[in-house]
């Protein structure tokens, strides 16, 4: 394990100054959100490396708070003339009444970076290997496979957070993937199938995943849906495999727990704390600190360590996710939920991993348990809109089931439902937790890396989008 | 802040480096920012910023490399070269890659760069978006919140030059409102959305935003999930554009050439109903998505996609049409941080002469779709399968009726461009340049209880 200390991203003296400068034309509170970024990334198409690329990003982002409203401000350039310029700037917009506090920054501002092996240590020819290996795999499945696409890519990013409450954070940030995506080919057209893999960690993903299996699963997908059907059209129970559907509970409920929503009127959960809101068989949980998780981060991006947030606890609404504004709105203490795409944007309540815990059934009786209904094996992407609760999330790999049994294909659809009553109809849940594939959430127009997981579960009724009657 | 070096001289500058074997090119770029966010009669947030960017690529024996950087400190540039070349030596030789050539089209010569975005006072952002509000809480008394009223204005600066020979530069800027009312109904909430974008401030149209927004909420306030059956639908044209925009996309040159499109085989075959033009017109000026040039610094041109329902032409870059034996379209696009693709600039439908309600006569039952959701989730591009969540109004004896949510609409991109009934005349750009009219698609297939 390599365990290397950094220096602070910016010296403490001058994230100093700049707070101060920040404070000077008035303001309640201040903060330097500083951050640099390294990603490079590999595509490899129709049997080549198509184009290797590499980006480097640098900048801060500084906020002044006076009550509700925010000053904000960001820079790429970091000279001490540059911060105080944008500190300045900040300031101005908050036009709060002047106040010169003293600050003192707790923290040393450095990180470990904990990863065994740094992505940027390894030669490229390594990382080609790797997308040579999964686009054979993928087409020696099948001589159906006509195009793959893999692609590679590694960021590193560390970020600092100071403010005027003492706090000198920083955090080192590196995540891996790798993503098989196969068109096959048959008599009625093409049909797709991908394959994900992604963690907070290193270039070790690789010795922990076999890269080959999971470009044959992708195959795989593309090639069981060349004799798929289209899906029914309307209202069945549904059964969603480990792993496969957490972005329901990302879209159902997640996003109406983010409390900047729930203060606005903008949530079907809002003012309904400890009610049952859920099947009791259902406790959902936030955690930024799940193992190597795609969304795990050990700060949040206003310097706030992340942790373990349970939101519904045996069905009932136990709590709301938050960040600096809301929580200190409210006087309590915020839970490691604020987080932004970069230097460039405010942060504001996002989840990190999100996820359903296991209950007791054995997913096989779920299945057979079920006479008629949708099995799901992957979801795709999803939308919500949080003041009604209605989402719509697409299934990329279906089946049906008749008679307790898994059958045919189905081919591609969306699922439409609402997050309140999908909840209460939760049937069961299996005793096979997994988590899902790596996602990035979409919120006003900024991305972050998410994590989702469920264990194997029925809903009584989903809308199922497909043609056939 | 610096601001002392012009792009363009610094893209140049920084060609001299390139050796005999290499092609380089270098986009560059400034933006800065300001947007305004109200709430509760104040303002509740101002966010400002510059930012710059740089992408280098460098081409050599059909291997290409690509670094970008968010910054233009020297010491950064010259480090990026080297960064590019040296990201190359892993790409694979690929005989048709290399830079655009000079074509000799003539540019539009559109006139985009306004100065009245550079005047814009911080005094009327906030006005606006705390209008914008007041308006949308005056307008009903059902609305008793604003989840949001922006205003945001920004003005840009890009310069991309070649060893090829091409070496263009612009400027412009743009603003833009957005507002989401709430509208409360006893225990049940609905949320609206509206915005607008124009090249001036004058040219925001904030009448039609709080209308569009007010009705968007309170229009769905009782809203029933459907009943499942087949149907003809009349798309708004903000969701003709999300359609239309999907086909596009799936004939353009790289889907095309790699054997992603369902429509890849298909040039010069009637591929739609007779009544469908699309057109793809940066050239005009009306629309947002206007330009001089594509992403690869060609002269933008008029390309005619979809005439009398033939597929007439596919999209291109350089890179594309020359793997496909045809002339770039001019359809590259980029941003500076990525390499160029293919894409739309300004997609259009020639409208038809119907008005809104003539469709509805026409269509007699059906569901008139105000907005879609789960685009990105329930639309493959590859296969041609469609199902999205869809809200609207239903209509029942050439009336709009009662609302409706929590349902999908399904069919193929194939199937929806044949059942294409007909084309409004309700024609409008849209805030993301797409110029759209309603249309109506029978043969629907609507999940709903």
């Amino acid at each position: 394990m390599q365990s290397k200390s950094t220096s602070p991203l910016i010296d403490k003296e001058i994230v100093a100054r700049t707070l101060a400068s920040a404070m000077k034309n008035g303001g309640e509170w201040a903060e330097v959100f500083v951050e640099d970024r390294q990603n490079a990334s590999a595509d490899f198409d129709e049997g080549r490396v198509e184009a290797m690329t590499s980006s480097r990003d640098l900048g801060a982002g500084i906020r002044v708070t006076v009550g509700e409203v925010t000053g904000f401000a960001h820079t790429s350039d970091l000279s001490p003339a540059g911060l105080d310029e944008a500190a300045r700037a900040a300031a101005a917009a908050a036009k709060g009444s002047t106040m010169n506090i003293p600050i003192a920054l707790r923290g040393s501002g450095t990180s470990k970076n904990n990863v065994a092996i740094p992505p940027s240590s390894v030669p490229k020819s390594e990382k080609v290997k790797l997308l040579r290996l999964a686009d054979a795999s993928a087409r020696a499945e099948d001589h159906q496979i006509t195009q793959v696409n893999v692609r590679y890519s590694e960021g590193c990013r560390q970020v600092l957070v100071a403010n005027t409450d003492g706090v000198f954070n920083a955090d080192n940030q590196t995540r891996t993937l790798l993503s098989v995506n196969c068109v096959a080919s048959g008599d009625q057209g093409l049909q797709t199938g991908r394959e994900t893999v992604g963690y907070t960690v290193g270039f070790e993903l690789f010795d922990e995943h076999d890269i080959e299996a999971m470009a044959r699963r992708a195959a795989n997908r593309a090639i069981t849906k060349l004799l798929a059907r289209p899906a029914p059209s309307g209202q069945l129970p549904v059964v969603i495999e480990k792993g496969g559907g957490g972005v329901l509970f990302h879209e159902a409920c997640g996003h109406g727990l983010e409390a900047d929503l729930v203060n606005k009127g903008a949530s079907v959960f809002r003012d309904r704390l400890g009610e049952l809101v859920a099947d009791p068989s259902v406790t959902l949980v936030d955690d930024g600190t799940m193992g190597v998780e795609w969304g795990t981060v050990a700060i949040d991006d206003e310097g706030c360590p992340t942790q373990k947030n349970v939101l519904i606890e045996d069905g009932v609404l136990t709590d709301y996710m938050w960040d600096h504004m809301r929580s200190r709105a409210e006087g309590r203490s915020p839970s490691g939920n604020g987080r932004r795409q970069s230097y460039q944007h405010l942060p504001m309540v996002r989840m990190t991993n999100t996820f359903v815990m296991n209950g007791e059934v054995e997913p096989q009786a779920i299945i057979s348990d079920t006479k008629s209904g949708v099995y799901v094996a992957q979801l795709g992407g999803g939308q919500v809109n949080t003041a009604t609760g209605d989402f719509v999330f697409g299934m990329t790999e279906a089946y049906l089931i008749e008679n307790g049994e898994i059958t045919t294909p189905l081919r591609e659809g969306n699922l439409i439902g609402n997050g309140p009553e999908v909840l209460k109809n939760i049937e069961v849940i299996g005793n096979d937790f997994a988590m899902g594939s790596p996602g990035t959430c979409g919120k006003d127009g900024q991305g972050v890396p998410v994590g989702d997981g469920q264990p194997t579960l029925r809903v009584a009724a989903l809308t199922i989008g497909g043609t056939a009657n | 802040m610096k601001e002392a070096v012009e792009l363009p001289d610094l893209a140049n500058g920084l060609l001299s480096v390139a050796h005999d074997s290499e092609q380089i090119e270098v986009c560059v770029s400034r933006n800065r920012s300001t947007s305004v966010k109200a709430y509760q009669g104040e303002v509740e947030s101002i966010k400002s910023g510059m930012t710059e960017a740089v992408g280098v690529r460098v081409i050599v024996d059909g291997r290409q490399g690509f670094a970008s950087a968010g910054s233009l400190e020297p010491r950064v540039l010259s480090q990026l070269i080297d960064e590019a070349r040296e990201n190359l030596k892993f790409a694979e030789h690929d005989p048709y890659q290399e830079l655009a050539s000079p074509d000799g089209v003539a540019p539009p010569g559109l006139l985009l760069s306004d100065p009245a975005i550079r005047s814009i006072s911080e005094s009327h952002r906030a006005a606006v978006a705390i209008e914008l509000e007041k308006r949308c809480l005056a307008a009903d008394p059902r609305v008793k919140n604003v989840r949001s009223a922006s205003w945001s204005d920004g003005w840009g600066e890009f310069a991309l030059a070649s060893t090829s020979g091409i070496s263009v530069h612009s400027e412009g800027g743009s603003c833009s409102v957005g507002v989401q009312p709430l509208a409360e109904d006893g225990t049940e909430t609905q949320i609206g959305f509206a915005g607008d974008a124009a090249r001036r401030p004058d040219g925001l149209d904030l009448d039609r935003v709080v209308n569009e927004a007010v009705e968007g909420a309170t229009g769905m306030l009782g809203a029933t999930q459907p009943d499942t059956e087949s149907v003809t639908v009349v798309l708004e044209p903000s969701v003709t554009a999300a359609f239309l925009g999907i086909v596009a996309g799936a004939l353009t040159g790289d889907r095309v050439i790699k054997g992603r499109s369902p429509f890849a085989e298909r040039l010069g075959e009637s591929i739609a109903a007779a009544a469908l033009q699309l057109v793809d017109d940066p050239t005009d000026i009306d629309s947002l998505g206007a330009d001089n040039h594509d992403g690869e610094g060609l002269a933008t041109r008029v390309n005619s996609i979809i005439e009398n329902g033939v597929l007439s032409k596919f999209l291109h870059n350089s890179y594309t049409a020359r793997r496909a034996g045809e002339i770039s379209t001019a359809s590259a696009v980029r941003g500076t941080r990525s390499t160029p693709g293919v894409g739309l600039h300004a997609l259009s439908l020639v409208p038809g002469t119907a008005t809104r309600q003539q469709l509805f006569d026409e269509v007699g039952d059906g569901i008139f779709i105000r907005g879609v959701n789960g685009l990105h989730s329930g639309v493959n591009p590859i296969s041609g399968d469609f199902s999205v969540g869809a809200y609207g109004h239903r209509i029942a004896g050439g009336e709009l009726g009662e609302p409706f949510r929590e349902a999908t609409i399904a069919s193929t991109l194939q199937r929806m461009l044949l059942d294409i009934e007909a084309i409004g005349g309700d024609f409008e750009f849209l805030p993301n340049g797409s110029g759209m009219a309603s249309i109506v698609i029978s043969g629907i297939a609507l999940s709903g209880s």
